[in-house]
């Protein structure tokens, strides 16, 4: 079986501009931030984006990558709207697929199930018909049984990806994910409906050790849908990886306070190791002017 | 009156509104979101609707005193949802004459002058589980003749749609900082159903952007039970963080 180990750097090899990809965890909760960070090292750019967007969307988005956004939020959590795809929004900088949570959801089945659309009881009667002009309706070929009628549904088109971007808590060198947290999100789901797939997580280890301590139910991402794996230890800073670690709430604070030629230059001007020992001096010079 | 009760804060009848929003609701998911109607599920989880269900507003199903009793991950919440079997009471950046709610952004939705949070789960939510609103600062910023962006559905957005859309659409309550509202007119348009006590209807009026209908005889928000303060003072909220989200 073949080792699908390779270096964050490595995957954005494999990365174009103009593709489509997916990107996983929800609003600033368990992002791929390290493969992320990579994409920002690379010239990668002209991307259309689809996700729950949280600070992945941010940065790109304040990078001038994101051509096209397909999402229904983007928020930090702890503070609600995300800084710099408000800015963006604001500025007319990216053109938006603003679609409601769970039509997302069922664009990821589509895909996933390599089905054209599925249909939803959502999106009717809202201004998601009126901003995404292409949405089509389908009606139900059969007869509802209380009701008589034959309803009528948007047919959600499936949200195809070049390539998903995820991160977890253990993976082996396989492409076997396992979460630990509370939720799973849609990354199983990111990892079926796109053409690659690429897994970063806190640590690689061997398959027999996923299972010793924790519950199969964990083993959410098959190697089967993965292309690569990546290890990249706190690979999802600032945002959450429970158990593992919470939000860095004062780092976030900090990155949504500072302007982002500012923020680039002091933080992301190197490699991942470069940002991670920023990272701690900053919470070091925090320390001590407590 | 007794002398408990005529110190009460209009955050505090806001708790009342928004916790009698699950009364007889059964075994369904309240899904509060902001302070004020964080603690009136709870409050109405703990006396008149012990059958309802919370969450900890991440995956976990919990109990009042936060007792793990069930795993309510995003998808399955959303199943939860499009299956009918909770009631959310959600908030509103605008809302309008019919109920249509905003929560995406202000202005041109092409170049908004002010991007918010996004359409996020309203459509799906208005479309399939009763959805009922919370608006801590009552004003004509909010309550608004028409929105920027139709996010939740209002009722003649629904009847616009067809059956698919109205057949599990309900909006049960809006409830402000000045009093509760309804759609039980025959128009399906927004009515004032009880002033909190202290608010006349002139102020409501003034406070809003369209033309609210307003019966003859107003009911005053009624008042909490010696019970109730005392589970919303010492057991829900002792740090008093519903006072900060309503004033006065």
């Amino acid at each position: 079986m073949s080792d699908k180990t390779m270096s964050a750097d490595e995957v954005v090899g494999r990365l174009e501009s103009g593709m489509t990809i997916g990107i996983g965890g929800w609003g600033s909760r368990r992002k791929p931030m390290a493969l992320v960070r990579a994409l920002l090292r690379s010239g990668i750019t002209d991307l259309t984006v689809v996700s729950y967007g949280g600070p992945d969307v941010g940065m790109l988005a304040a990078a001038g990558r994101i051509r096209k956004l397909v999402a229904a939020f983007a928020t930090l959590d702890s503070i609600p709207l995300e800084p710099h795809y408000r800015s963006a929004r604001e500025s007319g900088a990216l053109e938006l697929m603003e679609i409601d949570e769970a039509m997302f959801m069922w664009g990821l089945h589509a895909a996933a199930n390599r089905l054209p659309f599925i249909p939803v009881r959502a999106g009717v009667g809202s201004d998601v018909m009126r901003v995404n002009p292409g949405l089509r309706t389908v009606t139900s070929p059969y007869e509802d049984a209380s009701t008589g009628l034959q309803e009528t549904f948007v047919a959600m088109p499936a949200l195809r990806m070049d390539a998903a971007l995820v991160h977890v808590n253990r993976a082996d060198r396989l492409g076997n994910g396992q979460y630990l947290g509370p939720d799973p999100y849609f990354d199983d789901l990111f990892c079926e409906a796109a053409d690659t797939a690429y897994v970063s997580c806190e640590r690689i280890v061997d398959t027999a050790e996923l299972t010793k301590e924790a519950a199969p139910q964990t083993l959410l991402i098959k190697r089967h849908s993965v292309t690569g794996v990546v290890e990249t230890p706190n690979g999802a800073h600032f945002t959450s990886c429970a158990p593992d670690y919470d939000r860095d709430e004062g780092f976030q604070r900090l990155y949504a306070t500072t302007p982002w030629p500012e923020f680039t230059e002091r933080f992301l001007h190197g490699g991942e190791k470069d940002y991670q020992s920023a990272v701690q001096a900053w919470h070091a010079l925090e320390e001590e002017r407590r | 009156m007794s002398e408990v009760l005529s110190d009460v804060t209009r955050a505090e009848y806001c708790v009342i509104t928004c916790a009698e929003a699950w009364r007889d609701n059964g075994e369904v998911l309240a899904s509060p979101m902001g302070t004020v109607p964080s603690i009136g599920a709870r409050l109405a989880r703990l006396t008149f609707a012990p059958d309802l269900l919370l969450t900890d507003g991440e995956a976990m199903l919990v109990g009042p005193d936060g007792t793990v009793e069930g795993w309510l991950p995003y998808r399955q919440h959303l199943t939860m949802v499009t299956g009918g079997r909770r009631h959310v009471m959600m908030g509103a950046s605008q809302i309008d004459r019919f109920g249509n709610q905003n929560i995406s952004c202000i202005g041109d939705w092409e170049r908004p002058a002010r991007q918010l949070l996004g359409v996020r789960g309203a459509p799906v939510n208005t479309l399939n589980n009763p959805v009922s609103y919370w608006v801590p600062r009552h004003s004509t910023r909010v309550f608004v003749e028409k929105v920027d962006m139709i996010c939740g559905v209002g009722y003649d957005s629904a009847a616009a749609a067809g059956p698919t859309t109205t057949r599990f659409h309900r909006i049960p309550r809006v409830v402000s900082s000045l009093g509760v509202f309804d759609f039980a007119t025959p128009d399906r348009s927004m009515r004032l159903a009880s002033l909190h006590p202290g608010v006349t209807v002139e102020e409501v009026r003034e406070a809003t952007g369209f033309e609210l209908t307003v019966p003859e005889k107003v009911p005053y928000t009624r008042e909490p039970t010696g019970e109730e303060l005392e589970l919303i003072r010492e057991v829900l909220d002792p740090q008093g963080l519903r006072n900060r989200e309503v004033k006065g």
